[in-house]
């Protein structure tokens, strides 16, 4: 164990949370333009720098939450302010404060109006998104995941592209809606527990009328923000028309926050209605796969085109987490943490095309290889990253959730090939095409290639790509306990409750396959 | 000295009345109301911790209504403070615009002491007939009569409203054979189930609800709010509801913990109201109808928390028509500072607001955002208490229809915000605003704010208050 770096007692997560608020306070009283970048940069590189040794300093041999912090918000209504991270959640919140300098790095010329009410959102964002993967009381998680909306719909409204209205009315309308629902749950939840505790209210034996009705007020909510297939199309709108930033923030961090809701709340909170809707959450995994790939290759928008490669990427990350098994929850892990990364890193190299050539059209910059060859040395990792390719990132997280979900039903296999082929195609295609794909484009004549900034906004993740693809055991280390106990809990306690239930099969499965036509098909060999 | 509130008001009216009686006084009037407001606020916080009975147990000061009061009085001060020069009312009386209003504030003080219904309802009226006046004071223009049908609209349905809950208090004075309050609640005890109880607190809920706007006595509401002047309707919209959620509180409480036949009146009311305010508004293009509209369904959300009947459900109405003062009163400063001459704003007049004044336009975000419900605005905690209410009660269906009409407003909240942040518009010259008009939009975005994210003082006063 490490020396601690934080001295004890110190509440770093508030720290964390609170201080892009201040930042975003102070950023109002500047003047330049020329200021406020260099003050939103300086901040969210020293939060970044703040947040790492949370990485040393994690206790990964527990599952418990650390770092915690408790105190009494609204005793009326029994909210509290509870902080605290697990395996986790550790892992997201460095994602998040990672991605925010690299944020305003991307934007600092692509942003020329209202520069500062553009780093306030940034600044307001990083809090709430924060604020969601530490809170610890579902009330304080809700008030985060609702109020990080408003800055993200000015984002899009604001300073996003033609459609830019459409889309952010779109996100707005879509999330909220889909939220609402969560809130009645949160409170039926609590009428149950007497306490808005997210801990208190795992491992309950709710009756499993109600578990089922609270795990799809869940779903609802957090399968339009992954976005699980059907309720996907909000995505492609608002990537295409947030500015870089924005997009980066999206697919960076806010799609996980669907997939960490699955993890936190549905597994744990719900299981047996958990495992009562495993085939269907399944199913809409692998149709999300297969339909962001084949979406994703039939785009001639760059932007498009990588954001429907993301409903590609979080079907693998959903399908992991609902194998229920540990290699598929740790790929879903992974792959959250390397789609944050590779993503994120081909929406900042599509905003840096779209700053030099004014069009996102992958036949305008087509043939780029001879005039911007540092560029597409990066553009080239990140789309060999995308497709999982061996040596990077995402391809131990795709592979453990293919081994994941092998171990539920060798059947998956059918149905993942292809998924993993279409991602091969689509991103070969994009590289291809934009490497060599035609002659003497005039308007790419005089080119700059990337300056010294861009290089920065790019290079980390290049490291990241190739850390994680080369050794991710440092962040198995860290996500081990969490996944084994979080295991434990959708597995292990309905097992022990539905002993005595003749209409389930040991695992605390439905024997009743009649009723549950996917699961005959997709009969899982997994073990509990 | 429990009487103080009271009294330093009526000296403002007093002043006032004095004031007016002059030519061209529009500058002292502002001057006496601005003080004597502050005066007003003063003696509320004085008083807060007052209990009396006066005037033989028709007048009760307890914490209840010390605290209402405090909120009035800072409700009386936001008011003139949006009123600023007056723009649109007809220039030869503009100082009675402060006139009315302290007297129309003077009645809401009243009543929510009021423990006898004569004096309740003396307290009603006296609250109501100022505000009837102001509508009809907007400036004629051109073509332009609208205040005078609104007005029309206005004093009809409030006198047909309050008729008809003077003949439901008729009938819980037959059934009880008093006047006051607290000898109801302990006769009617018993017989609260019985039909004549039943619908005589439906009837005398309707004086309240037309106060309130809920459906179906709210037809009023959006030709009121079209036809006003943009500080009338600002006053209309925000200080009654509060008076009207406090008597509603006192007639709630008599019927017993679970009534099921009022409760299913309740539930019914605020189911309709939710809808028909939310869908309407979804189709509005004038800005101030379209607050209108919300208003109603807003009603309907204070209502959620009356179907619990309990401490909890009326802590949290109360709350959340504290909150929605606020919410409510930044949308209309928005309003009345966007308008040119007076003019009412339609949802287009809002293009490029965040070019033209980026504190208007904060001050509209935090307002729109707030009444959509959206954390950490004190929308979003004001429903989080309602639903917890009703929800604990066992009212589910309601509930996930209130959370549906939610979703369904989120729509035309957000179409304002894209108006005023998305749009832009070549040519608008920038707004100036005032000192007073600044003052007032930050008041009121930290009051939206605190009140969503530090409300535990307030909801521990308002549950103590209520036992």
């Amino acid at each position: 164990m490490p020396t601690p770096f934080y001295p004890s007692e110190f509440p770093i997560l508030s720290a964390l949370i609170f201080s892009p608020l201040a930042a975003a306070v102070i950023a109002v009283l500047l003047r330049s333009d020329r200021a406020l970048r260099w003050w939103s940069f300086l901040s969210t590189l020293v939060i970044a720098l703040v947040s790492l040794p949370l990485f040393w300093q994690f206790d990964a041999r527990t599952a418990d939450f650390q770092f915690r912090e408790h105190a009494a918000w609204i005793p009326w209504l029994k909210i509290n302010y509870t902080l605290g991270v697990d395996g986790i959640s550790v892992l997201l919140v460095l994602l998040t404060t990672l991605l925010m300098p690299l944020c305003v790095l991307c934007s600092w010329r692509y942003i020329k109006a209202r520069v500062r009410e553009f780093m306030i959102c940034l600044l307001v964002m990083e809090t709430a998104m924060l604020g969601v993967f530490c809170a610890l009381d579902f009330i304080l998680f809700f008030v985060f995941w609702e109020a990080m909306l408003i800055p993200m719909t000015l984002l899009i409204a604001v300073w996003g592209g033609p459609r830019k209205i459409y889309a952010a009315l779109k996100f707005f309308i879509y999330t909220m809606a889909g939220s609402v629902l969560l809130l009645v749950a949160i409170i039926a939840l609590y009428l149950q527990v007497g306490s808005f505790d997210i801990r208190q209210m795992m491992g309950r034996p709710y009756s499993e009328n109600f578990q089922c009705w609270v795990f799809l007020a869940f779903f609802l909510s957090f399968a339009i923000k992954v976005p699980m297939f059907p309720f996907h199309t909000w995505l492609p709108a608002a990537h295409v028309e947030a500015p870089t930033a924005g997009s980066v923030l999206l697919a960076g961090v806010l799609l996980k926050m669907g997939a960490y809701g699955f993890l936190r709340f549905c597994l744990p909170i719900t299981p047996q209605a958990t495992h009562l809707f495993t085939p269907w959450m399944i199913a809409l995994s692998l149709i999300g796969i297969l339909y962001g790939g084949l979406t994703a290759l039939a785009q001639s928008d760059l932007k498009k085109l990588v954001a429907y490669s993301s409903v590609g990427h979080m079907g693998f990350c959903t399908l992991g987490i609902f194998a229920l098994n540990k290699d598929g929850l740790d790929g879903a892990i992974l792959v959250m943490i390397n789609h944050g990364v590779t993503t994120s890193a081909l929406f900042i190299a599509v905003g840096l095309l779209y700053e030099r050539l004014h069009t996102r059209e992958l036949s305008q910059a087509a043939g780029l290889g001879k005039f911007m060859p540092v560029f597409i040395t990066f553009f080239g990792v990140f789309c060999l990253s995308s497709m999982a390719f061996p040596g990077t990132n995402s391809f131990i997280g795709e592979f453990l959730v293919l081994v994941g979900g092998l171990a539920w039903s060798p059947w998956l296999a059918l149905a993942l090939a292809p998924g993993v082929v279409l991602a091969a195609a689509y991103m070969l295609r994009l590289l291809q095409k934009v490497t060599w794909g035609s002659t003497n484009n005039p308007r790419h004549n005089g080119l700059q290639d990337l300056e010294l900034r861009e290089v920065a906004a790019l290079a980390p993740l290049l490291v990241l790509v190739f850390w994680i693809g080369l050794k991710p055991a440092p962040i198995a280390r860290i996500m081990e306990a969490s996944v084994k106990n979080l295991l434990q809990q959708v597995n292990g306690a309905p097992a022990k409750m539905v002993a005595n239930d003749p209409t389930r099969d040991s695992a605390g499965r439905p024997n009743n396959r009649a009723s549950w036509a996917l699961a005959e098909v997709l009969t899982p060999n997994q073990t509990p | 000295m429990a009487f103080l509130p009271e009294l330093v008001l009526l000296a403002t009216a007093l002043a006032l009345f004095v004031v007016c009686l002059g030519n061209n006084r529009l500058r002292a009037a502002r001057r006496a109301a601005l003080f004597g407001g502050l005066a007003v606020l003063l003696a509320c916080g004085l008083c807060l911790g007052e209990n009396a009975t006066l005037f033989d147990g028709a007048y009760r000061v307890d914490a209840f209504s010390q605290f209402l009061k405090l909120i009035f009085a800072l409700g009386f001060l936001f008011a003139i403070l949006l009123a600023g020069e007056l723009p649109d009312i007809r220039g030869d009386i503009r100082p009675e615009f402060f006139l009315f209003l302290s007297l129309s504030v003077a009645g809401l003080f009243m009543l929510v002491s009021s423990i006898d219904v004569i004096t309740l309802f003396v307290a009603l009226q006296t609250a109501a007939f100022p505000l009837y006046l102001l509508v009809p004071m907007r400036r004629e223009r051109e073509g332009q009569r609208v205040q005078m049908e609104s007005a029309i609209k206005y004093v009809m349905f409030g006198i047909a409203a309050n008729g008809v809950t003077l003949f439901g208090l008729s009938y819980l004075f037959g059934l009880t054979g008093s006047t006051s309050l607290p000898v109801m609640m302990a006769k009617l005890g018993t017989l609260a189930g019985s039909p004549l109880a039943v619908a005589g607190l439906a009837l005398t809920f309707a004086g309240i609800f037309y106060k309130l706007a809920v459906f179906p006595f709210h037809f009023w509401t959006p030709d009121v709010y079209q036809g006003a002047s943009h500080e009338s309707a600002g006053i209309i919209a925000s200080l009654p509801k509060i008076g009207a959620v406090a008597i509603l509180i006192r007639f709630a409480t008599l019927a017993a913990p679970d009534n099921r036949a009022i409760a299913m009146l309740l539930t019914c009311l605020a189911v309709a109201s939710m809808f028909y305010g939310n869908l309407i508004a979804l189709v509005q293009t004038d800005l101030k109808r379209l607050l209108g509209f919300s208003g109603i369904a807003h009603a309907g959300y204070a209502l959620v928390g009356f179907v619990a009947l309990d401490g909890a459900g009326y802590t949290a109405a109360l709350y959340y028509i504290t909150g929605y003062l606020f919410m409510t009163l930044a949308c209309f400063v928005v309003i009345a500072r966007v308008s040119k001459d007076g003019v009412n704003v339609a949802m287009s007049d809002l293009a490029g607001l965040h070019h033209r004044s980026p504190l208007l336009a904060v001050t509209l975000l935090v307002g729109i955002f707030a009444l959509a419900g959206v954390p950490p605005f004190v929308g979003f905690m004001g429903k989080l208490a309602l639903l917890k209410a009703a929800l604990a009660r066992g009212h589910l269906w309601l509930v996930i229809i209130a959370v549906i009409n939610t979703a369904i407003a989120v729509y035309y909240y957000l179409c304002v915000i894209r108006e005023a942040f998305a749009r832009d518009t070549a040519g608008q010259s920038p707004i100036v605003l005032d000192a007073s008009t600044r003052l007032l939009c930050w008041l009121l975005i930290i009051g939206t704010v605190a009140l969503g994210l530090a409300p535990s003082a307030i909801l521990d006063l308002l549950a103590a208050s209520l036992h």
